[in-house]
């Protein structure tokens, strides 16, 4: 009788909420995204930043590998009148040693750094979802052993394997972003395994099983869309991550090979030079920075965006 | 207690093992010998070099010709300084990477947790915030760039305090004079720092909230005699765990380091053996650096176990 009452109410309440406009928990995520100021900021720093990556050759009428010997360590000066070293055109940000506009190089650093930080992260991305949705919806004595198998892998300093990789393959510009994909999806996989282990136990899924979707059905149906959120936050903290490992290895000499650049190389470049010609140094490093402390804010205003429970 | 600690000991040899085979056959799969070079040697000559360093045999016989060698902790002799063993080399730079490390490690408790505590007992006040700031900083720009940043700052433009000349030495070790190791401990501590002060400052705030500080306080007992005998206690457990990790960071930063600064450690051995592509001598430092990993992650799991009550040693 109370079930019948409860039902009836439900319904009501129901066609009441077809009137309303209802809210996705994407669409709230958005709205508590939005006010928060710190992310907000950095997502438009970020898009600037990106937006002068990609349209780096129309911006500057400089070659990133153009050597121009007449104006070699010039200043950037563009504030006076031009002298010398803007005589053929601006130098935004001066030039380096070998007489390359400093604007247009750090833009191409830009340029290899992102797109590394976004494919690396795909890939590991892919990996850790697959793997880790697989383990935890199997479970059992699968899923105890693929998570040995990432507890034992999250043990290797694994930075040095890709140093190995880089030593014995001569500095392949593909191999790097494969290299650095494959050893960030560990903890992705351990979050996604976890979530799918709780998910699995759900009504919905039960339903699913009970009108005959099969398990990778399930998995890439029911799933993977609800493991959505952590992941999302995970992965912009994972593209800093890896932002910075390229950096690691170009700066050491082992990632990146002239004449093409990343912001790593170039503050290795700029830290041999900045005795006396500091610009070289400080500005790939005020992008780099800039941009590796948007990504963590945006992760951050995420991560409170997406977890109510938090507040 | 013993039974985990030894499930625990077998538990990190196969890991160990894994990485010496990984990082074995990784080196194997490079084309072309080590001692391949412009010049062509007479076939004899070369077979006299490859039979020296065991190269003519099968591939799975220098495996285990290694993992013997291993054993012995030979780690076989380094293809580009002639002179020299691999364990030789690692032992000439090992001390000077261990105090670089260990004074990093103090540093960064020290200051990491003073800083940690200070801005969990005024949470949302001026400090809190100002402490959290300058810990974002100190996670977001890698050492690579502060490292440099301060070199500029310290030693170039050698700062003046007070009409006080404040500049340091900005490269070498001179014998690790202290004057020497202030930048370089400094760059490679501060990442660590400001990790340790956000994690002591969470498990800080959440122990203030549980019930038994609580009952500490209502029993009377001074807020500091709280913070120190109670609170702290329990507040700093997840410091032990992050030790691993945080071990793998400093090793990371010390390679880092180690080149800015040029000091004469294993990490700059490292570097060095992977631009002149000295197989020998990076296949030792990265077992040599994944057993030192494993062996401090594995001290840390123990000594959790001893500190915390709660874990139990029985599976």
């Amino acid at each position: 009788m109370i079930a019948t009452q409860v039902t009836q109410e439900g319904a009501a309440l129901m066609v009441k909420a077809q009137d309303v406009q209802g809210r996705s928990l994407w669409v709230d995520a958005w709205r508590r995204l939005m006010k928060n100021r710190a992310a907000v900021v950095s997502m438009v720093v970020l898009a600037i930043i990106a937006l002068m990556a990609i349209a780096a050759p129309l911006l500057s009428q400089y070659a990133y590998n153009h050597q121009d010997y007449d104006r070699i360590s010039c200043a950037p000066n563009w504030w006076n009148d031009p002298g010398v070293c803007n005589a053929g055109g601006t130098h935004w940000f001066g030039t380096d040693n070998i007489g390359r506009d400093l604007f247009v190089r750090v833009l191409y650093g830009a340029r290899v750094s992102l797109t590394v930080g976004l494919i690396a992260t795909l890939v590991s991305l892919i990996i850790g979802v697959a793997y880790g949705a697989t383990a935890g919806y199997i479970g059992g004595r699968l899923d105890a052993l693929m998570m040995r198998f990432v507890d034992v892998l999250y043990s290797l300093p694994f930075i040095f394997f890709v140093i190995i990789l880089m030593v014995v393959f001569d500095r392949n510009f593909y191999l790097l972003f494969i290299a650095i994909g494959a050893i960030e999806w560990l903890t992705m996989a351990r979050i996604v395994r976890g979530q799918a282990l709780s998910i699995k136990q759900k009504e919905f899924v039960e339903a699913a099983r009970a009108g005959g979707v099969g398990p990778a059905g399930i998995i890439l149906r029911h799933v993977v869309p609800n493991v959505l959120g952590p992941v999302v936050v995970y992965v912009t903290l994972t593209i800093p991550a890896v932002i910075l490992s390229e950096s690691f290895l170009s700066f050491l000499g082992l990632g990146i090979q002239e004449p093409l650049t990343s912001w790593g190389l170039l503050i290795a470049e700029g830290k041999d030079q900045m005795e006396n010609y500091p610009w070289m140094l400080l500005f790939p490093t005020a992008f780099m920075a800039a941009t590796l402390f948007c990504f963590n804010f945006i992760g951050d205003g995420l991560r409170d965006a997406l977890d109510p429970k938090d507040r | 207690m013993a039974s985990y600690t030894l499930r625990r000991i077998l538990g990190a040899v196969p890991t160990l093992l894994v990485i010496i085979t990984l990082a074995f056959f990784m080196m194997r799969l490079a084309p072309g010998g080590p001692f391949d070079s412009q010049r062509r040697l007479p076939a004899e000559i070369e077979r006299n070099i490859e039979a020296a360093y065991d190269l003519d045999k099968p591939v799975y016989q220098q495996y285990f010709l290694y993992l013997g060698k291993l054993a012995h902790g030979d780690l076989g002799p380094s293809y580009k300084n002639k002179d020299f063993t691999v364990s030789e080399l690692i032992a000439q730079g090992a001390p000077v990477s261990a105090k670089l490390g260990l004074s990093a490690m103090a540093l960064a408790l020290l200051l990491g947790i003073a800083l940690g505590v200070t801005a969990a007992l005024n949470q949302n006040s001026l400090s809190d915030h100002a402490v959290m700031s300058v810990a974002m900083f100190g996670i977001t720009i890698p050492n690579f760039v502060t490292a440099p940043l301060l070199t500029l700052l310290f030693g170039v433009y050698g700062l003046r305090l007070f009409g006080v000349d404040i500049s340091l030495p900005v490269a070498g070790w001179n014998g690790g004079a202290l004057r020497n190791m202030i930048l370089p401990v400094t760059v490679l501590a501060l990442p660590q720092i400001a990790i340790i002060a956000r994690l002591v400052r969470g498990s800080m705030i959440e122990v203030l909230h549980s019930n038994y500080v609580r009952t500490a306080r209502a029993k009377g007992l001074p807020s500091h005699v709280i913070v120190t005998r109670h609170a702290l206690r329990a507040a700093l457990l997840p410091l032990v765990s992050y030790l691993g990790p945080a071990v793998a960071q400093l090793v990371t930063g010390s390679i880092i380091v180690e080149q800015i600064f040029g000091l004469p450690g294993i990490g700059r051995y490292f570097v060095l053996a992977a631009l002149n592509r000295d197989y020998t001598l990076v296949l030792g430092v990265v077992i040599f650096y994944a057993a030192f990993i494993i062996l401090l992650n594995l001290v840390a799991d123990i000594l959790y176990a001893v500190l915390d009550p709660r874990v139990s040693y029985r599976r």
